[in-house]
């Protein structure tokens, strides 16, 4: 009775626009926030150094390269009286004697500046992307320059008959914009015509959409793969009791504690043509000598090894979301007077969906990034799009067309996840 | 008893036995005979080896030894979903991807039913479980108790004339489970079903059933209706397996035909009825319903034994008086009587004097 008193007096203590106050006449909501701020201090100075690792060194370098596929700024920065005067020329014909003068001062200008900064070797690489040999010209006239005296015209045709092409100026016109879209067209296998309309390129030059077709279905052969020989491992596992279900996991889990080099070398031993496979093959006569198996540097090689690597991510998931399935769902559905067969197929099978599905995007998505083994293992035919982003790093350093394959591969995964939460739902998905 | 009835039961354990590891028997040699539209409930601790039975039944294990029958087929080698046994899961085991009709409609389905016949069945299913209007709900949506229910249904939708539960009703509360003890029996009635039913839960096996049989040790210790069982247990292990009992340790002394004297290891002298002990001398353990024993001298015979006991403890619950005595050594004897009006409260340290008639007060054997 003293109890309901004291509730009653204080539970109706008001201010006077009716928000509820404790019983020393602060706001009850001020006093729950403070009570809770230093928690949620707590909890963000726990959060904060991984925050700012994946801010630093995740979300800022992803923005950058999404940046870096579209940023132009090579031919803004060295010529930009040149592009002045070339605003309102028609494209068809050589340009007029007053664009070469700005040309010519243009790049006296730059001849100025220290070595460090001269812009002009910057535009030979960025001209070189859209027309091959524009880089020499460049740097063989930049040298003579000095020297020039007018009529600028003949001067630089004479150093070069690039000068002297339409084609180097549109070129010049198009891409003198602070931002770009040719890399993407580039990656697209598209190229622009004379009369500046977008154009697929000639057969024989084009390399990405086919690649990018190929990685697809190579990933998607893969998942299949991981899917096909992990589904039984995971429900032979989540049958087995415990302790020899670990055992066996250890098994599953041991493609992820040996080097990836060191399997992709073993793979190597296995498959080549003088192999432990096609040796052993021809000494029991399956094969004669001459037929034997290529079973590496082509895609057989490239799904085989990747396969071997991505099981364990098909299978833990699997295995995860198969522990979770009591037995006498099964049972259940054969007291019901199912075979084993359709109580499988219509009562086991859908409740492992979620697992199939983590399975699935996980495999799919890892295989995106692996590019050490097509690269060890795949031969020419093997090749995915991950190892000519890698190429473009690496050797060609054009590193806007890296970039712009790497966004599209990028924006392909988001609609890919997309999708799949669409369909299935992504708080489906179980990891483990 | 059980032999007599071997040949013309409905269902029919003869000599079945059971191993898993080929080393200890889980099953013990059992003989079982369950009428037609009996309802038999098998009742015992975990591990007595009545789940295990069961699941033999239902085909999911196989047994050991000996033979199972199904209205007179033997079934050792049919497969479950061959045998046409409803079975209601501890857990329910309701598909959760599936909606509660197309849970019902799944037995239907795998039996080539029709699809109008599917639906009226389904109907007449969830109708008799009062849950028509739940069949678009996934199982997650419903209530345990509800869930119960549907789990019945989806075992009596395909008209099964043998269905099996195995605890169906453990994960429900009280007053739930109460509910669904009449629930389940009543169908089972209603619709002529033989129903064998498992359960650690003596209230549940006494109200439910027509006949229980007590597991232990892998063996069936007492296969009788519920009134026989609970007034007249054949052995220590059931008297005190179902419901309350006092007991108290002696040797017999004197047995005339249906009556017998047992002197308690304190000395005092009481009457019994023999159950399981044949000569004077033996070691017996008897047992007395907290409920019949009696401190009102007035109730009992003339000549009845009294026994001294002192108060340790007056519980008062309502409905009846649980008096805790210390009777021949033993501090947890306990008297319960009725809420009447002439009703003694007796009060902690008090001396008083309890007797009971010898018919209520069983010597059985004493457990080593």
């Amino acid at each position: 009775m003293a109890m309901a008193d004291a509730t009653a007096q204080t539970g109706s203590a008001t201010d006077s626009r009716g928000r509820l106050l404790t019983s020393d006449g602060t706001p009850l909501r001020r006093a729950l926030e403070r009570a809770n701020r230093r928690r949620k201090l707590t909890a963000f100075a726990l959060v904060s150094p991984l925050l700012a690792f994946i801010l630093i060194f995740f979300a800022f370098p992803i923005l950058q390269m999404m940046w870096r596929s579209v940023d132009n700024p090579q031919i803004v920065n060295a010529l930009p009286r040149t592009l002045d005067e070339l605003r309102d020329w028609d494209g068809r014909a050589v340009p007029p004697e007053r664009v070469f003068v700005a040309l010519h001062a243009d790049i006296m200008d730059d001849l100025e500046r220290p070595r460090r900064e001269q812009r002009i070797g910057p535009l030979g690489v960025r001209l070189n992307y859209e027309l091959s040999a524009a880089r020499s010209a460049i740097s063989r006239t930049a040298r003579d320059v000095p020297n020039f005296e007018a009529p600028f015209r003949e001067a630089f045709t004479d150093a070069h008959r690039l000068w002297g092409q339409p084609e180097l100026w549109r070129v010049i016109q198009r891409e003198g914009r602070p931002l770009t879209l040719s890399y993407y067209i580039a990656a697209l296998d598209r190229e622009y015509d004379e009369f500046g309309n977008i154009v697929k390129r000639d057969e024989n030059r084009r390399i990405y959409v086919s690649l990018f077709g190929r990685t697809l279905a190579l990933r998607l052969v893969i998942t299949g793969m991981t899917f096909l020989l992990g589904f039984p491992i995971a429900y032979y596992l989540s049958s087995l009791p415990m302790r020899y279900a670990n055992l066996l996991m250890i098994a599953v889990l041991l493609p992820f504690w040996t080097s990836l080099l060191v399997r992709t070398s073993a793979w190597i031993v296995l498959l080549q043509q003088q192999g432990v496979i096609n040796n052993t093959l021809v000494g029991l006569g399956v094969i004669d000598d001459a037929g034997r198996f290529s079973l590496i540097y082509n895609q057989t090689g490239t799904i085989i090894a990747m396969t071997h690597i991505l099981l364990p991510f098909m299978v833990l998931p699997l295995y995860s979301v198969m522990r979770t399935i009591p037995p006498s769902y099964v049972r259940a559905a054969k007291s019901l007077g199912a075979t084993p067969w359709t109580a499988f197929r219509r009562v086991y099978f859908p409740q492992t969906l979620p697992g199939i599905g983590a399975g699935g995007v996980l495999v799919f998505i890892i295989s995106i990034g692996y590019y050490i083994t097509p690269a060890l293992v795949g031969g020419q035919s093997g090749r995915m799009i991950s190892n000519e982003i890698a190429r473009h790093i690496q050797q060609s350093l054009n590193w806007g067309l890296a970039a712009a394959l790497g966004s599209m591969l990028l924006v392909g995964v988001l609609v890919l996840y997309w999708l799949y939460n669409r369909l299935v739902g992504a708080d489906s998905l179980k990891l483990g | 008893m059980v032999a007599s009835q071997k040949s013309d039961g409905f269902v029919v354990f003869d000599g079945v036995q059971k191993s898993y590891d080929g080393e200890t028997l889980v099953v013990k040699d059992l003989n079982l005979s369950v009428a037609k539209g009996e309802f038999l409930t098998m009742l015992g601790p975990s591990g007595s080896g009545k789940t295990t039975c069961l699941m033999m039944l239902a085909g999911f294990e196989t047994a050991t030894h000996g033979e199972i029958l199904l209205d007179g087929r033997p079934i050792n080698t049919v497969p479950p979903h061959k045998r046409g046994i409803g079975m209601v899961f501890q857990n329910y085991a309701l598909f959760p991807h599936m909606t509660v009709g197309e849970n019902l409609s799944f037995p239907l389905e795998v039996r080539g039913l029709g699809k109008s016949d599917r639906e009226k069945k389904i109907k007449r299913a969830l109708d008799m479980v009062q849950m028509g209007a739940f069949a678009n709900r996934r199982p997650a949506q419903l209530s345990g108790g509800q869930q119960q229910r549907i789990a019945l249904a989806r075992a009596l939708v395909f008209e099964p004339e043998l269905v099996l539960m195995d605890e169906p009703l453990g994960a429900l509360d009280k007053q739930l489970r109460e509910h669904m003890q009449f629930e389940i029996t009543r169908l089972a009635h209603e619709l002529g079903i033989t129903t064998v039913y498992v359960t650690h839960d003596q209230t549940e096996a006494l109200t439910m059933s027509d006949n229980v049989a007590v597991f232990e040790d892998g063996r069936i210790q007492q296969l009788d209706p519920p009134d026989v069982l609970y007034e007249e247990p054949c052995n220590s292990f059931v008297a005190q397996f179902i419901g309350e009992n006092n007991t108290l340790d002696g040797v017999v002394t004197e047995i005339r035909g249906d009556a017998c004297v047992v002197q308690l290891d304190g000395g005092e002298l009481i009457d019994a009825k023999p159950v399981n002990v044949t000569q004077v001398g033996e070691r017996t353990r008897v047992s007395i319903r907290p409920e019949r024993v009696e401190a009102n001298k007035d109730r009992l015979d003339a000549d009845a034994h009294l026994i001294k006991a002192q108060v340790m403890e007056f519980i008062y619950m309502g409905d009846v008086f649980r008096t805790r005595l210390k009777v021949a050594g033993n501090e947890n004897f306990i008297m319960k009587t009725r809420n009447a009006p002439d009703q003694v409260r007796h009060k902690p340290g008090e001396m008083i004097e309890i007797g009971w008639m010898p018919k209520d007060c069983r010597a059985l054997d004493c457990p080593k």
